[in-house]
This record gives structure tokens, C-alpha cells and sequence, in this order.
């Protein structure tokens, strides 16, 4: 019988030799970053022995880089030091302030941007902000590695499109183009510490004039995954993001919305907030753009 | 079931202990290290009540393998006070009564030295946002805040 076993890999081949190796003997292995979905989960719904593989000690999964032409962030930084990179802050608030919004001091110390995705919950608050700024998902496999956009990667409730013996390294987004802003919203009925009854990221690219010349809306907690609202993206883009413009991109994503009613809101309740969402989302992602150069 | 050897620091001192490879770090510190200060609340790192310092990062031991902590530092509530002294904070929690069972002080007072030592001057929003992962069923929460706020006037060397 398996029993509980721990590796912390420090190469990306010898994590993907111990994914190999358990693959082969059909025994369970998990990969860990953080550890504060993991852990519970291993706690409350399946304690099942497996072998755990540690990738916060590996380089590519650490590294953070704002470079002149793309952005990278490594899957096992916590929120912690993704909220001080100024450069960051600076490129994609959007995503910063939604990887901000999940849980506690405490668990901002040990959650990662990389698990909050893999762990592809409905709800996951980095999720539509990685849609809207276009995160391109960078996946160490056997053969070396592939990349999938982000809204490719999540596939269903608690699904992501990792094959066996593959692992996720990091998140690259071209850097903003001059005059993008992006932003993250979502609703909850307190101010902290809760689940999204419902979110919206929105990035936004302006032209001199304000025009809206390429728009990118995602919405969360509102469906099986986290979707990209193309329709969305469509009212927005030509308009100086006027009224008209907000409503009818809010219309599109209460139209692409398929929730469900639960203890946190009704399905109607959600279609609703969801296009207010996306509209008050927009509006700060171009207040952004106008700030950038 | 093999135990794993890990050779970590805590509150200053350099610590080795075996334990199972899913072994929490708060199951570590309290049953095998006898470290009992810092609480079991809820395992699922929603109280707080197990906070504890992780290279001066504020984090649940619950949410942490005990293995994990190989090659780093901890801080827990038992290496707050300087030897019988009580840390600033540890006293103020005691003037304002910021306490009725305890169970949850410990965490709010690891937490609190975290946020005091990344932020002197916290405003009362800022201080409770920080906390708002530390849950307290007695208190109500407000001499807690008063008891932070008292204790980083102090740190700050502004009044008694």
C-alpha cells in the first residue's frame, strides 16, 4: 500500500522524473505550491496517501520578471511578494489587487498565483484578471514545454488541462501596451474574506482620444469556469466607453453567464451583478489606461 | 509509515525532529515539540489561532507541512517575550483585557508583532484588515484593536 511520501525537487527535470516515476507505478502523486488549498482539501475530503512534490524550490517556479517586452510570474510566489513588486503593480494591477483579495495576512504568506489557477474553482478571484490581461499558461512537461492561454487551461469545476506528469511553471502576459489598464472586481456581502458570489476583469487599451481601440472581458463565479465575454470585448472597443457602451458590455456578460443559485445568491441575482461588475471593472481599468503612457 | 529528519530553527535555537511526511507544522510544534502555545482553531486556516512566523512571513501552521519548514526560521508565540519579559504587545494585550478564553491570542499576537514590525503606525482600518484573519468569539474585537494600537504607540516610543 502507498503511503504518504514528500519530495522538494530542485531542477524541473528531477519534479518531472518524480510526476514520471509515479505515473509509471500508478501510485498518486500531487504537486504543491503553496499548500493552502492542498492542504485542506487533503484534510477535509480525501486523505488518501500520495506522494507530494514541493515546487517552491525550484527556480523557474520563483522567478518574477517585469522585462521590457513580457511579464512573467513564476507559479509558487505567494501573494505576499507579488503585492510588494512595485513593477508589478504597475503593469497589471488588475491581477495584483485580485490575487490581494483571496484570503488572509496568513494565507497571502503562503497562496500562490499558480495555485489560485490549477486549483480552477468557479469562484478562483486571479482567474478572470489572468483571462482579461491575456496570461499564457507555461507548462513543464516530459518533453520540455508547452504553453496554453489561461482561459484554455481551466476546463471545468475543479479541472484543469494538466496531463499526468505535467506540472505548471509560471504565467507570461506580453507587457501592457502603452495607454492598458486592467482591473478585477467582484461582489461578496462583506468586505473581506469570502467567496465571489460573482467577478469581472476587464483590460482595456485607449487611444490618444480615449477610444477604446482592444478590450478583453472575463467573468468568474458565474458559470462552470471562468469564460472570456468576447461579445463584451466588442460593445467596448470603437467607443469612447460611454454609457451605451458599459451597458451593452454588461448585457453581454449577464448573457453569457449560465450560474447557479446557491447560499451565496440566486442565478438571476448573479446575472445582474455580474453586468454591473464588468461595467464599474471597466471603468477603473480606463481610468488606468488613462494614467499609463 | 518512514518519519522524515528535519533540521529547521525555531525562536532562535536550531531544532531537529522526525515526523511523518503529512504532518502538519502545527501538529509538530504542539505534540512533538511541546511548543503548546500556538492553537489548534480550525485546521483549515481560517481562524488564525496557529499563526506563526515563517522567515518573518506571517503564515497558518496549519497550512504548512511540517517538512516544509527544513532550512528556515520560525517564529512562535513561546519567542515573543525577551526571557521573562513580556513583548509590548503582550503586556498591552493584558492592560486593555484583550482576552477572555486565550484560545485566539496567541495568533493575534503573533500576527500583531508581523504587522507591527512591517508597519508602526498602523491606522485602526489598517489594523483590522491585517487581523481579519484571526478570528476571536469573546472579545468583540475591539480591545484588541485598542491593545495593538497602545502597543504600537509604545514601540513607537510614545508614551508608557
Amino acid at each position: 500500500m502507498q503511503s504518504f511520501a514528500y519530495a522538494a525537487p530542485e531542477t524541473v527535470k528531477q519534479a518531472l522524473d518524480v510526476l514520471a516515476e509515479h505515473q509509471s507505478a500508478g501510485r498518486r502523486v500531487q504537486v504543491m505550491a503553496g499548500g493552502t488549498d492542498l492542504l485542506v482539501q487533503m484534510r477535509t475530503l480525501d486523505g488518501s496517501p500520495r506522494t507530494i512534490v514541493d515546487i517552491k524550490k525550484l527556480a523557474e517556479t520563483n522567478r518574477l520578471d517585469v522585462g521590457a517586452s513580457e511579464i512573467y510570474i513564476g507559479a509558487a510566489i505567494p501573494g505576499a511578494e507579488l503585492s510588494a513588486s512595485k513593477p508589478l503593480a504597475v503593469c497589471l494591477p488588475g491581477l495584483v489587487e485580485a490575487m490581494d483579495l483571496i484570503g488572509s495576512t496568513q494565507i497571502q504568506g503562503r497562496a500562490s498565483l499558480g495555485g489560485n489557477l490549477c486549483n480552477a474553482s468557479p469562484a478562483g478571484d486571479t482567474i478572470p484578471a489572468l483571462v482579461a490581461d491575456a496570461g499564457v499558461c507555461v507548462i513543464a512537461t516530459p518533453g520540455g514545454q508547452r504553453e496554453l492561454p489561461v482561459e484554455q487551461f481551466v476546463v471545468g469545476v475543479g479541472k484543469n488541462a494538466l496531463k499526468p506528469g505535467e506540472f505548471l511553471l509560471g504565467i507570461k502576459f506580453k507587457r501592457p501596451a502603452a495607454r492598458t489598464g486592467d482591473a478585477y472586481l467582484r461582489f461578496i456581502p462583506r468586505t473581506e474574506m469570502d467567496i465571489a458570489v460573482a467577478g469581472a476583469g476587464v483590460s482595456v487599451t485607449l487611444d490618444a482620444k480615449g477610444v477604446c481601440t482592444a478590450a478583453r472581458v472575463a467573468i468568474g463565479a458565474v458559470a462552470p469556469t471562468v469564460i472570456l465575454v468576447p461579445g463584451a470585448a466588442k460593445a467596448l472597443i470603437g467607443s469612447s466607453l460611454d454609457d451605451k457602451a458599459l451597458d451593452a458590455a454588461g448585457a453581454a456578460c449577464s448573457a453569457a453567464a449560465s450560474p447557479i443559485s446557491d447560499k451565496r445568491g440566486t442565478a438571476d441575482y448573479r446575472r445582474k451583478v455580474v453586468a454591473v461588475l464588468c461595467k464599474r471593472a471597466t471603468k477603473i481599468a480606463a481610468e488606468r489606461a488613462k494614467e499609463t503612457r | 509509515m518512514s518519519k522524515v529528519h528535519v533540521e529547521t530553527r525555531i525562536n532562535g535555537e536550531r531544532m531537529e525532529f522526525l515526523c511523518e511526511p503529512q504532518q502538519s507544522m502545527l501538529d509538530v510544534l504542539r505534540d512533538n515539540l511541546r511548543l503548546t502555545g500556538t492553537k489548534e482553531g480550525c485546521a483549515t486556516g481560517d481562524c488564525g489561532a496557529c499563526s506563526v512566523l515563517l522567515d518573518g512571513r506571517l503564515v497558518c501552521s496549519c497550512l504548512m507541512l511540517a517538512v516544509e519548514s527544513g532550512g528556515h526560521e520560525l517564529t512562535t508565540i513561546e519567542g515573543v517575550a525577551r526571557g521573562d519579559e513580556l513583548h509590548p504587545i503582550q503586556r498591552k494585550f493584558l492592560e486593555h483585557a484583550a482576552l477572555q478564553c486565550g484560545i485566539c491570542t496567541p495568533g493575534f499576537i503573533v500576527a500583531a508583532k508581523a504587522l507591527l514590525d512591517e508597519n508602526p503606525n498602523p491606522t485602526e482600518e489598517e489594523i483590522r484588515f491585517y487581523l481579519a484573519g484571526n478570528l476571536c468569539r469573546c472579545t468583540g474585537y475591539d480591545k484588541i484593536i485598542r491593545a495593538v494600537q497602545d502597543a504600537a504607540k509604545t514601540l513607537r516610543g510614545e508614551a508608557a
